[in-house]
């Protein structure tokens, strides 16, 4: 996926000058926040399943190597062919070659914010293949030509009302707004690639090392229809998902499902262990599964392997304050919010992403929703410790911060400073004692009209008083 | 009992009168306070912009500050949460520094959590009148589980009335540097907070941490609003301060 993430305090300003994104996203405004509330309270225990959780994720991914040598040996035990890829392209090389090996033209596919990650459809594209995405969401954006905004509602930043003018623009249909109706619009379209496809691409929710299978926890029924339908399937998912045993599933699928959308469960969970044996009814000729490294490996062992726990349920961004005002896009790559703004930077490099772990006051909304609790201000603030260190930052923020600094820790110079400033800055009040505009400061006072202070700190006025 | 009052930078540069609200509610309380002239910052801003060594400096000062007290009470719930949260974390490489870091965090208590948790105090005496919305600052919410003891001071407060706003758990857009390095999504942030706060129509807007307040009055203005107060839950629970300002 293009990746912008370099250019975010330009993206930022288009997004929130974009009157239709902004509608959107009001309109989306607290609807999974509202409904994650709601389906929490079934659960009694709802901090011993997180502690669990995280502790699942933990053990996964402190004995890494051993379950996935071990879903591995499991997965082919029961037929499916296991490909190893250690970057984004080597998905594309791997996914191409089953396809050219077996004659595919046309390929259909399920959710998979991985292929994101290389670009997959582009890849295949120019294999002279046609890739065709049938999440409804991600339909939606391939007409649109345009990059998921949201890791588990990809088209969140659309109303129906565009949706409607891209349907009868590209379908050559009347435009119709009624979201059933438009849903069997896409249904239709898609019907037939179903049963004329080669190949069927899905993600995968999970891995479980026990048995071997890939876990795909969806809504849509396009998932059971790419999985099964097509004479291959491909499943292609990153190395940290991997689970111990299907017990480890039943209580992370807990809270997945009502962290992502507020649903006790989803409509569809499925396990899918090998390719069709003897006597099943349907299934695919061929099982094929690319675990993903791409820049995951690295964070095992660091201060990072933490954000490696999630489970991309997409409560953090919904619950951001950040995101719900700019929306998904202006991160600039695959995944956006907090889980991004700490991802983004480790797999793409931090040089590349350097306003990310800025992108954040820091308010802990995300934490407390994460179901695996993952520290994510924390997390963030790691990176913004490499970005100060590595000399990243503009050369003025550094200055201040160690000019602060050296100030702070002397305090006759500091309070010699501060009556300076009290001063100073009262007399930039003027007569109605507000500060319009602060050199140095203009992304303070660009939007702002801040109360002057009284002119003398309170050291100084407590001294006096004591006397 | 002895109670190191902790200014803290921006009520210190910015508006003296929340610290002798601060020190009239202590004193009130029965509290000796004592303000250690030489305190300067917790060192927030800069540990939050990737500057490990703010901290760890800022750490020690406060050590050296505030060790001799029984409690520190600041005005703030994230210089506390700074102090109680992350100090905890800042020399793993000296154990004997880190426990007593960590036994001075573990006294250290922002205002109304100390009023009311520590001190056990229901009620204050204060002439302070009209309506007011609450907003939560979210280092006092999330780190230090700050809720409802302003809310219960205020509410023993017979000449006031609380009015609860639409999200008050939701972020102002502050964010310490946040608001300097990222001002237009703090600003939208600052609308949203301001729009919550005009749409509950309460005469003043009360909150526990300076930054925040600063935010949205700076956005109230802005935007044209001159009559919503805009206070610090110590200047509506210690009455009107004439003095120090």
């Amino acid at each position: 996926m293009l990746l912008t993430s370099s250019s975010f305090k330009r993206n930022v300003r288009r997004k929130l000058e974009d009157p239709s994104l902004q509608r959107n996203m009001k309109r989306f405004g607290g609807r999974f926040v509202e409904a994650r509330a709601a389906v929490m309270t079934e659960v009694d225990n709802l901090e011993e399943i997180r502690v669990a959780a995280a502790a699942i994720r933990d053990r996964s991914l402190a004995n890494l190597d051993s379950y996935l040598v071990e879903f591995e040996a499991q997965a082919q035990a029961r037929g499916t062919q296991v490909h190893w890829a250690e970057t984004a392209q080597d998905v594309n090389r791997i996914l191409i070659e089953i396809a050219r090996a077996n004659g595919v033209r046309k390929i259909v596919k399920s959710k998979s914010m991985v292929s994101e990650e290389s670009g997959l459809n582009d890849a295949v594209a120019a294999a002279g293949m046609e890739a065709i995405e049938t999440d409804l969401g991600e339909y939606i954006l391939q007409l649109a030509e345009e990059p998921p905004s949201h890791i588990i509602a990809p088209a969140i930043h659309k109303s129906v009302e565009e949706v409607a003018e891209l349907f009868s623009e590209k379908h050559h249909t009347p435009r119709q707004t009624d979201i059933p109706a438009l849903c069997r619009e896409a249904r239709e379209q898609l019907r037939p690639h179903f049963l004329s496809a080669d190949m069927g691409i899905s993600g995968g929710n999970f891995l479980i090392a026990e048995t071997g299978s890939v876990v795909i926890v969806t809504n849509e029924g396009n998932g059971r229809m790419v999985t099964t339908l097509p004479r291959i399937h491909v499943a292609i998912t990153g190395i940290e998902k991997v689970l111990p045993t299907l017990n480890d599933f039943s209580t992370v699928v807990r809270l997945l499902t009502r962290s992502a959308t507020g649903q006790s469960i989803t409509n569809y969970v499925s396990m899918l262990t090998g390719p069709r044996r003897e006597g099943d009814p349907d299934g695919p000729e061929q099982s094929h599964i690319i675990l993903v490294d791409s820049g995951r490996s690295r964070l095992l062992g660091t201060e990072l392997q933490q954000a490696l726990r999630c489970i991309r349920c997409g409560a953090c961004m919904n619950h951001c304050p950040v995101y719900q005002n700019i929306g998904g896009h202006a991160y600039g790559w695959v995944y956006p919010g907090p889980i991004g703004a700490v991802l983004t930077p480790s797999y793409v490099g931090l040089e590349n992403a350097l306003d990310l772990p800025q992108a954040s006051t820091l308010c802990g909304a995300c934490q407390v929703v994460c179901p695996v609790k993952i520290p994510l201000p924390e997390l963030m603030r790691v990176l913004r410790e490499k970005s100060f260190s590595q000399g990243l930052r503009p050369w003025h923020e550094r200055w201040s911060i160690m000019l602060w600094r050296t100030a702070a820790s002397h305090p006759r110079l500091y309070a010699g400073l501060t009556r300076l400033a009290a001063r100073l800055l009262r007399r930039l009040g003027g007569k109605d004692r507000l500060l319009h505009r602060l050199p140095g400061l203009d992304g303070w006072t660009e939007g702002r009209d801040m109360p002057a202070p009284s002119g003398q700190t309170f050291r100084e006025l407590y001294r006096k008083r004591k006397a | 009992m002895q109670v190191g009052l902790f200014v803290t930078c921006l009520v210190d540069l910015m508006r003296p009168r929340i610290g002798f609200a601060t020190l009239k509610l202590l004193e009130r309380a029965g509290c000796t306070v004592v303000v250690p002239p030489q305190q300067t910052c917790c060192g927030q801003p800069g540990f939050n912009s990737g500057d490990r060594e703010s901290g760890r400096a800022m750490a020690l000062r406060f050590l050296g500050d505030f060790e001799a007290f029984d409690y520190v009470v600041a005005p703030s719930g994230s210089c506390t949460g700074m102090i109680r949260c992350h100090y905890a974390e800042l020399f793993p490489e000296d154990p004997s520094l880190q426990a007593r870091l960590n036994a001075l965090s573990a006294r250290t208590y922002e205002l109304t959590q100390f009023l009311v948790d520590v001190l056990r105090l229901e009620r204050v005496d204060s002439t302070f009148a009209g309506s007011c919305t609450y907003h939560d600052s979210c280092s006092g919410l999330r780190e230090l589980g700050i809720k409802e003891q302003p809310r219960a001071l205020i509410a023993g407060i017979p000449s006031a009335e609380l009015r609860e706003m639409d999200k008050p758990e939701t972020c102002c857009g502050f964010g310490g540097t946040f608001s300097i390095k990222l001002g237009d999504i703090a600003t939208r942030m600052a609308d949203n907070k301001c729009q919550d706060v005009l749409s509950t129509g309460a005469d003043a807007i009360v909150g526990g941490d300076l930054g925040c307040l600063l935010n949205i009055e700076g956005r109230l203005r802005r935007l044209g609003d001159q009559h919503t107060r805009v206070l610090h839950v110590a200047e509506v629970l210690a009455g009107p301060e004439p003095e120090g300002d």
